[in-house]
């Protein structure tokens, strides 16, 4: 029997990503970094993911995150590029400029 | 302290790390390194927990593919001082910051009381754990039509990314 790292340090360690991609979101104003942090939340999603997968000797929480990472590379594709119409189009990336939705 | 135990504070405490610097980051170029950073150590840390086809994926699809995609888009772009608004503090700032550590002690309180498996590995179920053999397994046996559906969204993707990314729409 190996020792292991208590589950819970993972979990910990995913939550406080998740609220750090968060933060990220929140705070600032350039669409591709607000971008980068949706990432950081996703990999949070697929660190508990793999945490419970140990934690239950369990594989199906791996193709959950194998999953995760397949629908990631499609939405940072489609992503980019609504991010490169956008500063084709109004010629800015800050998230407070681009409010045509919001009329 | 065990060596895997080591081993996570170090991984962890670089992910954190790295994970600040993409969020507080002065140009998205630093932003986008400390990123791959933060992709690589929590590789690191999906090794310790036994996921190690994953650990690979993440290096080759996130640090290998997405992050390359967000770096060509960063030089396309070729973006100035002015377009990535102020570093002043706002109170929509103070805010958010506020609304995400509010989150953080939430999630901490609950993963506190949860009540988990803890389930116990012998030697057999470490050897099979995780490995690619053990996971095409059964990815293409009971989970065949979710995989089929994921290559149906990546067809879509492309084609998305081409039709918004023209010139005129």
């Amino acid at each position: 029997m190996i020792p292991l790292v208590p589950t819970q340090n993972y979990l910990i360690l995913a939550a406080l990503l998740f609220c750090i991609g968060m933060l990220g979101v929140l705070v600032r104003r350039n669409a591709l970094v607000v971008f980068m942090c949706i990432e950081l939340m996703l990999n949070a999603a697929n660190l508990t993911f793999l945490a419970f997968a140990r934690d239950r000797a369990d594989s199906l929480g791996h193709l959950s995150a194998f999953f995760i990472i397949v629908v990631a590379a499609a939405e940072a594709a489609i992503g980019l590029a609504i991010v490169i119409a956008v500063f084709r189009s109004r010629g800015t990336l800050n998230v407070e400029d681009i409010t045509i939705m919001r009329h | 302290m065990s060596a895997q135990l080591i081993l996570f504070w170090f991984f962890a405490v670089f992910t954190a790390v790295s994970a600040l610097g993409v969020v507080f980051g002065k140009n998205p170029v630093s932003s986008a390194m400390s990123l791959v950073a933060a992709f690589f150590f929590l590789a690191g840390i999906y090794v310790l927990l036994w996921a190690h086809s994953i650990a690979v994926f993440q290096v080759l699809v996130y640090a290998g593919a997405i992050m390359v995609l967000f770096l060509f888009v960063i030089m396309l772009l070729s973006l100035s001082e002015v377009d990535l608004g102020s570093g002043k503090m706002t109170p929509a700032k103070v805010v958010g910051g506020l609304a995400a550590l509010g989150l953080f002690v939430v999630l901490a309180v609950v993963i506190g009381k949860a009540q988990l498996v803890g389930a116990s590995f012998d030697a057999n179920r470490l050897a099979t754990f995780g490995t690619l053999k053990e996971l095409g397994g059964i990815l293409y046996t009971v989970y065949l039509l979710p995989f089929e559906a994921v290559s149906l969204l990546l067809l879509v993707a492309i084609v998305g990314a081409v039709v918004v990314s023209k010139s005129r729409i």
